[in-house]
C-alpha cells in the first residue's frame, strides 16, 4: 500500500516501502504554465532535503525542483526529458520526476497528507 | 500587507479578468500573462491566425510644435524629419554617452506635428525628458487611450472587416480611421515579427471594439507571457533587457534605424561615440545565440569562449514554440560577433555548447505591399 504526501513547495511523494515517487502537484504544474524542459538528476545521486533534485522550465522561466528528504536517486522518469508536456498533461502519474530511496522514514512525519495538503492550498487563495 | 502603490489598470482590465487571464504586475499594471491557452498555444495562435494584445500601458503622445519632427531629431538618431506624412520610425532616445534611455515609435503627421509610442516602463521619464528639452513645444500625452494590438497572418483580413481602409496601409505607416463612429489611430507595427496593426482606442469605447475584434473566429487574445516569446523569435529587443543606457544602439544591431543623414551630421545625444561605433569600433554586438542542447539559457547567463573566458551575457533567453528549441540573445565581445561561433554558456555552472546565430529566429512577414 502506498501513502501520499506533499511539500509546502507543491511537491507530492507516493511513499511505497523505502522509496518514494516524486514529482509537483497539480497546482504547481498550472503554476508553472507550459512545461518546455526538465533536467534530471544522476541515478546514485545522494539529494537533501531543500536542495536542488531536478531542474523544470516553462516558456517563462526556470524553477528548481527540492528534495523533498533527504534521499538517494534510485531512478528517473526519462519520459518527461523526451517529453516535457507530461508534466502539465499528468502530474501526479506519468509525470513523475525522481524515485528516491529514503534515507530516514522519520523525516516523513514533516510533511503533509492530502488533507492538510488540500487546506494548505485553500490558503494561497 | 505592504503598502505598495496599487498597479494601475488598463481600460480592458475587466475583460481580462473575465477571460481567465492569470494577471501580473508588469510596469506599475496589473497585467494579463497569459489567458487559459497558455502561453505556448497563444504563441502558436498568433503565428498561425491573430492575436490581440492590450498594450494600453504604454505611453501614447502628441507631441506639437514649430518644425517638431526636425527638431525632435536632437533627442534621436533616428530619421523623423525625413519621413512621409503618416510614417513611423522605430528610434531610441540617447543619453550623451551614446547608451539608449528607451526606444520608441514617432510617425511624422506634419513638419509640426508627431505622434510617439513609448515603453510603459520609461513612459514618465521620457515625457519628462521631451518636455526639458523642447519646452516650447506641446506634449499632449494620451492618458484615456486603450492602445491593442492585432498580429499575425489574419490579422490584415479580419481588421478589413472593420476598417477596409486599413488593408491597403503599407508597414510602418499611420492613419486616424473612424470606425462605427469611433476614432482610431491606426499603426502598421507590431512586437511580433508578423503582419498586424496596433490600434489606440479612446478608453471608454475599448472593451466594446476589442470584444468585436474577439468574436472573429481567427481571433484570441493573448498575454505578456507570448508577447515576450514571441518578440525574442523575432529578434526585437526589450528595454531593460535587450537595451538599456549601458548599451548603444550600435552595439544592439540597431543600425539599420539611423538613417544615412544622421549617421553623416549627427546632432542627437551621444553622436560622437555613436558615430564612432558606426566607424567600426564597437567593443562588442548583440547577436543571436542558439543553444546546441534543449536547455534554455536564460538572461543573465554567461557567454564563454573555447578557454572558458567569459565574453558575454544572455540578456534575453527562453524556449521557442515555433522552433520547438531553446533560443537566446545576448551580447559579446566583437570577436565573437559572426554567425555560427561556437560559444559555451554557463547554465547552472555547467558549459553548454551553443553557437552565435544570425536573427530573427523566425522570418518577418511584414506587409510591403
Amino acid at each position: 500500500m502506498s501513502k501520499t504526501y506533499y511539500t509546502r513547495d507543491h511537491e507530492y511523494l507516493i511513499v511505497e516501502g523505502e522509496t518514494a515517487i516524486v514529482g509537483i502537484t497539480d497546482y504547481a504544474q498550472e503554476q508553472l504554465g507550459d512545461v518546455v524542459f526538465v533536467e534530471l538528476p544522476e541515478i546514485g545521486k545522494k539529494v537533501t532535503k531543500g536542495g536542488e533534485a531536478a531542474v523544470v522550465e516553462s516558456v517563462k522561466a526556470a524553477s528548481e525542483v527540492y528534495a523533498p528528504l533527504d534521499g538517494e536517486v534510485v531512478e528517473v522518469n526519462t519520459a518527461i526529458a523526451d517529453d516535457p508536456s507530461l508534466v502539465n498533461q499528468d502530474a501526479a502519474g506519468k509525470g513523475w520526476f525522481v524515485k528516491l530511496r529514503i534515507a530516514d522514514a522519520k523525516a516523513l512525519d514533516g510533511l503533509m497528507d492530502e488533507a492538510a495538503y488540500t487546506a494548505y492550498l485553500a490558503t494561497l487563495g | 500587507m505592504t503598502d505598495e502603490t496599487p498597479l494601475a489598470r488598463t481600460p480592458l482590465h475587466e475583460l481580462h479578468v473575465a477571460l481567465g487571464a492569470r494577471m501580473v504586475p508588469f510596469a506599475g499594471y496589473d497585467m494579463p500573462v497569459q489567458y487559459p491557452a497558455g502561453i505556448l498555444t497563444e504563441h502558436l495562435h498568433t503565428r498561425a491566425q491573430a492575436g490581440l494584445f492590450d498594450v494600453s500601458h504604454m505611453g501614447q503622445a502628441f507631441l506639437e510644435g514649430e518644425d517638431i519632427a526636425r527638431r525632435f531629431e536632437a533627442l534621436v538618431p533616428g530619421d523623423i524629419a525625413g519621413l512621409a506624412e503618416g510614417a513611423i520610425r522605430y528610434t531610441q532616445f540617447t543619453d550623451a554617452n551614446g547608451g539608449i534611455l528607451d526606444d520608441l515609435m514617432a510617425t511624422r503627421l506634419s513638419d509640426d506635428a508627431l505622434f510617439l509610442v513609448v515603453n510603459a516602463g520609461c513612459k514618465r521619464q521620457d515625457f519628462a525628458h521631451i518636455a526639458a528639452r523642447l519646452d516650447d513645444c506641446r506634449l499632449v500625452v494620451l492618458e484615456d487611450r486603450a492602445l491593442v494590438a492585432l498580429q499575425g497572418p489574419k490579422a490584415a483580413e479580419v481588421f478589413a472587416r472593420f476598417a477596409p481602409e486599413a488593408a491597403a496601409m503599407a508597414f510602418m505607416t499611420w492613419r486616424r480611421l473612424n470606425v462605427e463612429g469611433v476614432e482610431l489611430f491606426v499603426s502598421r507595427s507590431g512586437y511580433t515579427g508578423e503582419d498586424g496593426y496596433e490600434i489606440s482606442i479612446p478608453g471608454d469605447k475599448a472593451r466594446a471594439f476589442v470584444e468585436k475584434l474577439l468574436a472573429q473566429p481567427e481571433v484570441k487574445p493573448i498575454g505578456l507571457g507570448a508577447r515576450d516569446s514571441l518578440r525574442l523569435e523575432a529578434g526585437l529587443c526589450l528595454y531593460g533587457h535587450d537595451i538599456d543606457a549601458t548599451t548603444s544602439p550600435i552595439e544592439a544591431g540597431l543600425l539599420w534605424s539611423i538613417g544615412k543623414r544622421r549617421r553623416a551630421e549627427g546632432g542627437f545625444p551621444g553622436a560622437a561615440r555613436i558615430q564612432g561605433e558606426i566607424a567600426g569600433a564597437a567593443a562588442r554586438k548583440r547577436v543571436g545565440v542558439l543553444p546546441d542542447g534543449k536547455a534554455p539559457a536564460r538572461e543573465g547567463t554567461e557567454i564563454a569562449d573555447a578557454d572558458g573566458r567569459i565574453i558575454g551575457k544572455i540578456t534575453s533567453g527562453g524556449f521557442s514554440p515555433s522552433l520547438q528549441r531553446p533560443v537566446a540573445m545576448g551580447y559579446v565581445e566583437a570577436a565573437f560577433a559572426k554567425a555560427d561561433t561556437p560559444v559555451t554558456l554557463i547554465v547552472r555552472g555547467k558549459p553548454l555548447p551553443a553557437r552565435v546565430a544570425a536573427m530573427p529566429f523566425t522570418p518577418h512577414r511584414y506587409f510591403r505591399g
